[in-house]
């Protein structure tokens, strides 16, 4: 019993572990990524609540359907009916599905506009530009502060110390990560300089165009530490699929230090943050 | 009829060889090349997407490098780059084929320029040469694609890559190469032969209806048809207009699409989709139409509810033009704009409904037998169903928000299309094959064939669902090493799929080669529509009396 609690307790801090790193797509997901904003709680919310609509709906029918296989194959039932209407029951499928679309629209509308009413000022504003095929930061505070945000090649893997590929996977892991603030109302303007690109973070809840020549604005509060990925979400041409879009989230304090450094020296800024926050989760990992 | 298979030999017979192909003015004929010209260009299409499903099957890339290396004859760094470029030129290919010149030709050219005429009760179609032309514009069409994949578009890259949406500026300053010029005129040629059918399809089914068949008598097929053809009518010419502004912006210095020049990319997207929405239905109304008369068929019983199924598909149809921006909820739309969008979407469920339960409730009570049309019927109904639900989660805006884009819309839309347009075909591809040709399929590889599609396409897409879920983009070649597992699920399902689509060819095959004969109504007393009282294969020229409808 306690190697079985000792394993389950293994297992846990295996996975608590794995949550410290925060988003990223798991093997055999069969649902969203962990949310990571109160936005995306609630999306996940409603989108479990729609399956209490859709999958009775598909059972129905697929129940309907074998009941008719069975029970009105020609073997069980040689003479068929002559019926070809029944006004009250077409009725009641033309209003049910309405009431059913009620149930849904209600909850629905909310969400959507809870997405375009952020409930405070935004404290950061970053702008994301799109290119063919990277992003580039703009954080717009006093002294502003521009760089870009790449996919990591593996030759460089080594160089910024993101050999570990169960934190910087394939394909997510970029150079210089969009770095913010937890619990901080940050708001993103989005435009791209070429063709369309798309600024999605799905632990975060959030997806808007890049569109060249139109600045779009969406808005996030990262409520736990850690380093978020998502991945250019519109068709863009080549390297369409190797344009991720990385977040690392940190504490405020952490933000402050390397806001003032990253202005001068951006790699050794990154560098000071990635130890502190490496540093913290082998502590965290150590205290399980 | 047997005056009527006489007359052949008179003043209208056929010609031979070539010269009846061709110069074809008569409406079996050419329904007959439309589908024969829908299997070909499906096997084309279906091996682009079996090409895909490869590259996917493992993370990196594994065969589009190998692929532009044999094509383009590109090496190194320039094969990975062009490989890059070739996958999402297979990718735009496969949809542009499958739905311009798979599914259109197939229901529309095909089962209802063979059927429409012979179900109203109708010699022919109204404008017999205009018949004509609106197939003989399709291999052109055709051809000028399949020209594109192997000409250059951006630097380094062949065949056109900014998916079937064409949104520009990827489609303009993108992709300055002749490609997508090819393609823009290939789709021109395309929208061009799809709007003289359907000014055709008009014309004929509101004049040539035999005496007594009034619009209420006229078979749901018929419908699907007439609805379908307006569509085709009121969207295709702004599709038409877009990617003309499209093709000005390419080559003419105009920026109808280019901020630069005041213009905006955006602008686009709300002609295409205003184009694109109504075309999804365009796909999927003739099936609905076939499928109504598969279930009364095989349920021995008239179809339920009639008029309900008829104006629910034109309140489809109607309600199909005001969606639109649903495909564009994360552009940056306002709020009210996207509520509106919302609501409006919703709509559509409602009428989809009313269809859905009244091919149970004609089935209910019946006395049915399931021969293979009613099999891919019922499959039919069912994945069309799944596809239907997903379609109702994607209408929120707040949810599409995460799955936009990813791919969960793949695995919805190719539930209602590729498992329910093609279902749909497939099934009237058995209901009337023993129509058409005079005989009957084994109908044990019909079967086998349903069984081996529905195990296969199942495995394709319903995995796809969690992919999207999971955040992972629509249209990459390669993929984080997470969405490994569901990716090889998915590949292997469209291996089993192309192993169907030979049980497929192989049943054609067999059943020219055995020459059973089917006989003038194989389906006996359910088959009521007025195909099934002329002889397989009907008559060079039919109703030369004309039926009386009671």
């Amino acid at each position: 019993m306690r190697k079985f609690l000792a394993s389950t307790g293994a297992a846990a801090t295996f996975l608590a572990s794995g949550a410290a790193y925060a988003d990223q797509p798991r093997p055999w997901e069969t649902g969203f990524q962990a949310p990571a904003t109160d936005m995306m709680r609630q999306i996940e919310w409603f989108g479990n609540y729609t399956m209490w609509f859709i999958i009775p709906i598909t059972v129905l029918v697929l129940f309907l359907l074998i009941y008719c296989i069975v029970k009105f194959r020609a073997s069980a039932n040689p003479v068929p009916s002559k019926t070809s209407h029944n006004t009250l029951i077409e009725v009641i499928w033309t209003v049910g599905p309405v009431v059913i679309l009620l149930c849904l629209a209600i909850p629905s509308f909310q969400l959507l506009t809870a997405q375009y009413t952020p409930p405070e000022e935004a404290k950061l504003t970053v702008k994301a530009t799109g290119n063919q095929w990277n992003w580039d930061y703009e954080y717009q505070t006093d002294n502003t502060l521009t760089f870009n945000s790449a996919i990591l090649q593996d030759g460089d893997r080594a160089k910024a110390g993101k050999e570990d590929r169960s934190i910087y996977p394939r394909l997510l892991a970029v150079d210089n990560e969009l770095v913010v603030p937890v619990n901080t109302m940050t708001r993103v303007l989005v435009t791209a300089t070429d063709v369309i690109h798309s600024f999605a973070m799905p632990s975060f809840g959030i997806k808007i165009d890049a569109i060249p020549g139109r600045t779009n604005e969406t808005w996030f509060k990262a409520e736990k530490e850690g380093l978020y990925y998502g991945q250019c979400s519109q068709l863009c041409g080549k390297d369409h699929a190797f344009m991720p879009i990385a977040i690392r989230v940190v504490s405020d304090a952490q933000f402050k230090t390397w806001l003032a450094a990253a202005k001068t020296d951006l790699p050794g800024a990154n560098k000071t943050l990635m130890a502190q926050v490496d540093g913290q989760n082998k502590v965290a990992a150590a205290g399980n | 009829m047997a005056d009527a298979a006489a007359h052949d030999g008179h003043d209208h017979k056929p010609y031979h060889g070539w010269v009846r192909w061709v110069y074809s003015t008569n409406h079996k004929d050419i329904g007959t090349l439309y589908l024969i010209f829908a299997i070909m260009a499906g096997i084309i299409g279906g091996a682009l997407s079996v090409a895909i499903r490869m590259e996917l099957q493992e993370p990196g890339i594994q065969i589009f490098s190998g692929l532009a290396q044999m094509v383009y004859g590109l090496n190194g760094d320039a094969a990975i780059d062009g490989g890059k470029s070739m996958y999402n030129a297979f990718a735009t290919a496969h949809a542009l084929i499958m739905i311009f010149f798979m599914v259109m030709p197939a229901l529309i050219g095909g089962f209802a320029n063979w059927m429409v005429p012979i179900m109203i009760g109708a010699p022919d179609m109204a404008f017999p040469r205009m018949n004509n032309i609106s197939f003989w514009l399709l291999p052109p069409a055709f051809i000028l694609l399949l020209t594109s994949m192997f000409m250059p578009s951006a630097p380094g890259a062949y065949g056109v890559g900014g998916g079937w949406t064409l949104y520009p500026p990827l489609s303009t300053s993108g992709q300055p190469g002749p490609a997508m010029d090819l393609a823009i005129l290939s789709i021109h040629i395309a929208g061009a032969s799809s709007i003289l059918g359907a000014i055709n399809f008009i014309t004929t089914i509101f004049n040539m209806r035999a005496p007594g068949m009034t619009l209420h008598k006229m078979p749901l097929f018929a419908w699907s048809v007439l609805v379908t053809a307006f569509l085709l009518l009121l969207s295709l010419p702004v599709l038409a207009g877009g990617i003309t502004m499209l093709l000005t912006d390419r080559n003419f210095g105009t920026t109808f699409f280019a901020p630069d020049g005041g213009g905006d990319p955006l602008l686009f997207q709300h002609l295409f989709w205003f184009f694109g929405h109504p075309e999804v239905y365009i796909l999927i109304l003739p099936g609905f139409g076939i499928i109504s008369h598969i279930v009364s068929t095989f349920s021995r019983k008239p179809v339920f509810g009639y008029l309900g199924m008829a104006y629910a598909m034109v309140a489809i149809g109607a309600v199909g033009f005001i969606v639109w921006a649903h495909h564009m909820y994360t552009t940056g739309l306002s709020l009210d704009t996207q509520r509106y969008f919302v609501f409006a979407t919703m709509v559509i469920a409602v009428p989809t409904g009313v269809k859905i339960f009244s091919w149970i409730a004609t089935m209910w009570g019946g006395s049915i037998s399931f021969k293979p049309p009613m099999l891919w019927a019922l499959g039919f109904i069912f994945l069309f169903t799944i596809g239907g639900v997903t379609g109702v989660q994607l209408a929120n805006a707040g949810l599409d928000r995460s799955l936009h884009d990813t791919y969960f819309v793949i695995a919805h839309f190719h539930y209602v299309l590729s498992l329910g347009a093609v279902f749909a075909i497939f099934a009237g591809w058995y209901y009337w094959f023993p129509k058409m040709t005079g005989y009957m399929y084994s109908p044990v590889i019909a079967n086998t064939h349903f069984w081996v599609m529905f195990v296969g396409v199942n495995l394709i897409f319903f995995p796809q669902h969690f992919l999207g879920l999971a955040g992972m983009p629509r249209r990459t070649i390669d993929y984080p090493d997470a969405f490994a597992g569901w990716n090889m699920v998915s590949s292997y399902g469209s291996y089993i799929a192309a192993v169907g689509v030979a049980i497929f060819l192989y049943g054609v095959f067999e059943a020219f080669q055995k020459k059973r004969i089917a006989g003038a109504n194989p389906w006996g007393e359910g088959a009521t529509t007025l195909e099934w009282q002329l002889p397989s294969p009907p008559p060079f020229h039919q109703w030369e009396q004309l039926p009386k409808i009671k």
